[in-house]
């Protein structure tokens, strides 16, 4: 059994590996963005059988779902002369990649040494956490301060797009088979990922990929002309985008002038709390995303 | 028994797989590679799922796999349909601009 096992992971780095390469090294962009999207599947795959199916979800629907859909409507935004991968090599890049892994692995070697500790000091504090899985108890109440600031990335990347003030997507009417699996598909995301919401306090699951879901349905039916393009006008989405880190940082403020300190929640509270801030933070992550995919620029007036 | 007709299933699954994988490398032009990419996927996920179903000691659970195969059907064939009317499409498109 263990040999087999050993087989299975060897040939998942050895698939993992190539892939990388594969995706710099190819000639044509379009096949690099499959070749990445391929990556992000094995990846996740990677991450289940090293027992994180927090990541693995994560890293399946952002990684290779979401990020893939960018990449394609990215692309599909490209004029036709750029469509070749750009060759010459940056040896800055490249000794910067080097350098950055270095220091990641000499920062993990430490945490080698003692990986009972930091378990140990989790699952001590698990009864005050109000959420009965690890790992949302650390992404929403021990190390609060780290999902703040990605959700604060994702506000600077939103902002970011929003400078650039890229042409709209156009898309094409769609084909009448597509317009009806993507009316079956997108009450089945609304499902799934609030199902993912609702675990996240006891398995696996939370606002980053239940965001990510229900971004891919919005998306889907974005592409089939069933909703209207997401407006920067439209106020509901201004809401909807910032509610997320918004909420959080009242909270984090409120925690800080009341309570014990920045995001120290009172433990009486603690669990509606985390269950408040991630429902939030899912529509910003969902809203986020798809704008991001299919926003939609005014017509210069 | 139950057990050996389990590995068999899963073994028949396994290699639809890899007969579909050798059809997609092998055939000439984009409507084979698909014919033969999704007769092998729904099959052989359907055989996998078929196999693991037998070892499943909850009803729950083969009702889970099965819906899971019914998604992986629905969507291989939209996505088929999707690439054979792009092809056709791209396929006429080139033989018009060639007159």
């Amino acid at each position: 059994m263990a040999a087999s096992e050993l087989i299975l992971d060897l040939i998942l780095c050895l698939v993992l590996l190539s892939l990388a390469v594969a995706v710099v090294e190819v000639k044509r962009l379009y096949d690099s963005i499959i070749l990445f999207i391929a990556f992000g599947l094995i990846l996740s795959i990677t991450w289940a059988r090293l027992g994180a199916p927090d990541l693995a979800l994560a890293e399946a629907a952002i990684g290779a779902g979401i990020t893939g859909v960018l990449l394609m409507a990215a692309y599909a935004n490209l004029a036709p002369k750029k469509h070749l991968q750009n060759s010459h090599r940056s040896w800055l890049a490249v000794g910067f990649s080097l350098a950055a892994m270095v220091w990641l692995v000499l920062s993990l070697i430490p945490l080698a040494d003692s990986p009972e500790s930091l378990v140990a000091v989790a699952e001590q504090a698990m009864a005050d956490s109000g959420v009965t899985h690890p790992v949302t108890a650390v992404l929403l109440n021990f190390r609060a301060w780290d999902t703040l600031l990605e959700l604060v990335v994702l506000l600077l990347a939103l902002l970011g797009m929003q400078q650039l003030r890229l042409p709209s997507l156009k898309i094409a009417y769609p084909w009448p088979l597509l317009n009806a699996w993507g009316r079956y598909l997108a009450p089945l995301t609304i499902v799934i990922g609030g199902y993912l919401l609702w675990r996240g306090s006891s398995g696996p699951g939370g606002a980053f990929q239940s965001g990510a879901l229900l971004a891919a349905g919005l998306i889907v039916l974005r592409l089939n002309h069933v909703i209207p393009g997401l407006s920067w006008q439209h106020a509901w989405l201004r809401c909807s985008v910032l509610c997320g880190a918004g909420f959080f940082l009242i909270i984090a403020c409120l925690t800080a002038w009341l309570g014990q300190g920045w995001l120290d929640y009172p433990a009486s509270y603690s669990a509606s709390l985390i269950f408040i801030i991630e429902f939030l933070a899912t529509i910003s992550i969902a809203v986020t995303l798809a704008w991001l995919v299919t926003g939609q620029q005014e017509a210069a007036s | 028994m139950i057990e050996a007709l389990s590995i068999l299933l899963l073994w028949l699954g396994g290699a639809f797989f890899v007969i579909g994988t050798v059809g997609l490398l092998r055939f000439p032009d984009v409507y084979s590679r698909l014919h033969a990419l999704t007769k092998a996927d729904t099959l052989g996920l359907g055989l996998v799922i078929l196999g693991l179903s037998l070892r499943a000691d909850q009803l729950f659970t083969v009702l889970l796999m099965l819906f899971i195969w019914l998604l992986v059907m629905a969507s291989s064939a939209t996505a088929c349909q999707l690439l054979a009317r792009y092809q056709l499409q791209s396929d006429k498109d080139s033989s018009d601009g060639g007159k």
